[in-house]
């Protein structure tokens, strides 16, 4: 498949939405080895109040504007300032565009990597989601396909290895820092979050 | 985790809805509600002065939104248990508090409220509105001073708020009101010490482990992890510990005068924290530092979480004169 029409996208961005809040208490059992366990209730309050608004009728980009406006004033904390970045900050990939293709889909992540780095002011192996968003962007760039099912299961497995890698690191930035080297052997929460999401597009674009 | 907090609530998913309500409602009209937000604000504003922008994650009663009132916040932004408030809600927060002279956000030191706060400045400044930020990071666990800006925020942050919302209510510029801000904060250090957790009411899960015969030296205000674990002990060795991690900090000599607060992080007893501040008065005493003022009480929360901690503001006339400005609301009255 190589492109996603306007209302296969607010369908897909819902399918999003739905797992987010779905897998809740995954997120809440992963914060909590590392932080004070919001983060799945957080994500479920943002994910809802996207599904209010993810309407057919959006353009592309508002599709994604509207996710990440939704998660950044509802979700509250910094996973809320985080992920309403991550959907906001590449959506600018899509101005214009009446569908999502591979190339479009691409740059939208590598601006949101991008996006999400400087919000936070971390870098990859501070063990945030950023070390989830980083390779799944690289592996999209490196799969350089057309087709949007191959993309999405690159950007997918990229963002799974960094949650993977994310085990090894200590954290240094939010409120996981205090644990320091205590922090290793632990996934960071919000590096599942971004698996979650990438994963979910998989699954919509694999149902169509 | 075994044990399942028990709390007196309605549904767990409207606790910060509901408690603003109460809080509110409990200002007896000094404080309002903005309508469908989560927003507090003064009710007798005047209609020139620097505005005093609060706020932070709720659970964490009666800071921060129980610290707005003349003298201290102009109004609160106040977020989900445990989390940052978004941008909008400052934003409006701000919008409807700015009475043309400003606005200093003051709030304590985390990744979230850094990132939501400056979103937020970003956002005020294409409306031409004047936005300046001072963080507190007072607790000296978090980090060593060489990397102060590391360190989180905790019950400082109700003595910058009331030196703060003093100042925003006397001077007249946002640079002066900053300036004194910034001086509080940097006289501010704080240690806290965990006997047992606190819980979210929305996950009903403790948020961290302690055994029984366990505390935690140097615990964060949401269980971030302190400095160390170790066995329980007295209140005398524990308050000896805090305090000198605190005066290792901060120099402060015979004669020098500060500020004392021994807060509650929830589920400690009055009876504990007085024994503690029994303590903690010797060992000033012993160096000669005058205690000008001393809280003890409830003032940052953890939810049901066990501990206090210890807050030593070091004055001078300048930051006295803001610290006992008169002031009124739920979190504090100086009379």
């Amino acid at each position: 498949m190589k492109e996603l029409t306007e209302s296969q996208v607010v369908e897909m961005l819902r399918e999003v939405s739905k797992a987010l809040i779905d897998k809740v208490d995954v997120l809440t059992d992963a914060d909590l080895a590392t932080g004070d366990g919001d983060h799945g209730i957080g994500m479920r309050r943002g994910c809802e109040a996207a599904l209010e608004g993810l309407v057919p009728g959006l353009s592309v980009q508002d599709a994604f504007k509207k996710t990440g406006m939704a998660i950044m004033s509802k979700t509250g904390g910094a996973a809320g300032a985080v992920f309403g970045t991550f959907f906001r900050g590449g959506a600018g990939a899509f101005a214009e565009a009446k569908t999502l293709d591979a190339a479009r889909f691409a740059d939208f992540l590598a601006q949101s990597a991008q996006a999400v780095s400087k919000r936070g002011g971390v870098e990859e192996g501070a063990k945030t989601m950023v070390d989830a968003v980083m390779p799944a962007a690289r592996a999209v760039e490196a799969e350089a396909s057309d087709d949007l099912l191959v993309v999405f299961t690159a950007a997918e497995r990229g963002a799974l290895d960094g949650v993977e890698a994310s085990k090894a690191m200590i954290a240094t930035t939010g409120k996981a820092r205090s644990l320091g080297e205590r922090s290793i052997g632990h996934p960071d929460p919000g590096a599942i979050s971004v698996s979650i999401i990438l994963g979910a597009m998989k699954s919509y674009a694999a149902s169509l | 985790m075994a044990k399942v907090p028990k709390k007196i609530l309605n549904d767990p998913r409207n606790v910060v809805t509901e408690m603003l309500d109460g809080l509110a409602l409990a200002n007896d009209g000094r404080v309002e509600r903005l309508d469908g937000k989560d927003i507090l604000i003064r009710t007798d504003l005047p209609d020139s002065k620097v505005t005093l922008l609060i706020g932070g994650g709720s659970g964490h009663e009666p800071i921060f939104h129980g610290f707005v009132g003349k003298n201290m916040g102009d109004a609160a932004a106040c977020g989900q248990v445990f989390a940052a408030p978004s941008p909008d809600t400052i934003v409006d927060a701000a919008m409807a508090a700015h009475r043309g002279k400003g606005v200093l956000f003051l709030y304590g030191n985390y990744a979230g409220d850094n990132m939501n706060f400056d979103i937020a400045s970003e956002l005020l400044e294409e409306e031409d509105i004047d936005v300046r930020t001072v963080r507190v990071n007072d607790d000296v666990a978090a980090a060593p001073p060489e990397r102060a800006d590391d360190r989180r925020g905790i019950a400082g942050d109700i003595y910058a708020i009331k030196v703060a919302g003093g100042a925003a209510g006397e001077c007249d510029t946002l640079d002066e009101v900053e300036r004194i801000a910034r001086k509080a904060v940097g006289n501010l250090r704080s240690m806290g010490v965990a006997v047992a957790a606190g819980s979210i009411p929305e996950t009903g899960k403790l948020t961290f482990e302690l055994a029984d015969d366990e505390i935690e030296i140097g615990m964060g205000a949401h269980g971030e992890a302190g400095i160390a674990k170790q066995k329980m002990t007295s209140a005398d060795e524990v308050a000896d510990q805090l305090m000198e991690r605190i005066l290792g900090d901060i120099s402060l000599g015979e004669g020098d005068e500060i500020a004392l607060m021994i807060n509650n992080l929830g589920a400690t007893t009055m009876m504990e924290m007085l024994i503690v501040n029994r303590r903690v008065r010797q060992i000033l005493a012993d160096r000669g530092i005058i205690v000008h003022r001393t809280d003890v009480g409830t003032y940052l929360t953890v939810q049901e979480m066990a501990g206090f901690s210890i807050t030593v503001m070091k004055l001078d006339d300048e930051l006295k004169h803001y610290l006992d400005l008169p002031a009124r609301s739920v979190g504090l009255s100086n009379m």
